[in-house]
């Protein structure tokens, strides 16, 4: 199970919350302190896209947020409920959200930017991004 | 953190000093702050990052708004930023073709091309 895990209301002032936790988790776990912005940032575009697809389709489940602690990696599950038909070009509906495809597209880029290992999966019950840092081994501070 | 705003003449520019988080949830304060000033008449804006701790893509997107919006009146939008992890986020999305980027506001003000 995941070392910790959060589950927010789909709204866009919880996604700091979100950061925040995700990267005091991540610094435990013994990701690089360099690599723990990347780790705010990746976390915060994750929940960010998640609330927008929660709320563009009127979702009132929350948003999960699941941080795994394993061996010499830690990874980051962003999850939401909204369901991804297949993409279908032309599709009744696909129209007149650009901005919002825009909008969900440059989080995604900004993701596979900063993270090597990220795995973006969906389906009818909703769509996962799961990222992935190795982590270094804790320093046994001095007593 | 929340976000900072404050606005400042120099010239016939107008440099909008921002601080703190710019994120899903305060984007839309500075949206509004931009779409503002081009609506007041402010063409040619410098927007200065240095105290802006946090940045996202939707503060990306404010941004590239405010950029259209001052565009389509022959204006100019500049930023100053010299920290290194806001840098990097202007990089990875291919933003650094698009804005101006000034290492303070002395230069982006003056600036001219």
């Amino acid at each position: 199970m995941a070392t910790v895990e959060l589950r927010f209301s789909a709204l866009p002032e919880h996604v700091r919350t979100a950061r925040l936790v995700a990267a005091a988790v991540a610094r435990r776990a013994g990701v690089d302190e360099a690599v723990l912005d990347e780790v705010r940032l990746a976390v915060g575009e994750a929940c960010t896209r998640a609330v927008g697809l929660h709320q563009n389709g009127g979702i009132t489940a929350p948003v999960k947020v699941s941080l795994i602690e394993e061996e010499k990696q830690f990874s980051i599950e962003v999850g939401d409920e909204a369901p991804h038909l297949p993409f279908v070009a032309g599709s009744p509906g696909a129209g007149g959200d650009e901005v919002e495809a825009e909008e969900d597209e440059m989080g995604l880029a900004v993701i596979s930017g900063l993270v090597d290992d990220v795995e973006v999966t969906a389906g009818e019950d909703g769509g996962l991004i799961r990222m992935t840092w190795p982590t270094t081994p804790p320093v046994v501070p001095l007593a | 953190m929340d976000l900072s705003l404050s606005t400042r003449t120099v010239g016939d520019r107008t440099v909008v000093e921002v601080g703190g988080e710019i994120d899903v949830y305060t984007a839309p304060k500075l949206r509004e702050q931009l779409v503002e000033l081009v609506n007041d008449g402010s063409f040619h804006l410098v927007v200065d990052m240095e105290g802006v701790d946090f940045l996202d893509s939707t503060g990306l997107g404010v941004l590239v708004g405010g950029l259209k919006r001052v565009r389509a009146h022959e204006g100019s939008l500049r930023l100053v930023c010299n920290q290194e992890r806001i840098l990097k986020i202007f990089r990875i999305t291919g933003l650094t073709k698009v804005f101006p980027i000034h290492t303070s506001v002395d230069e982006a003000v003056a600036a001219t091309d």
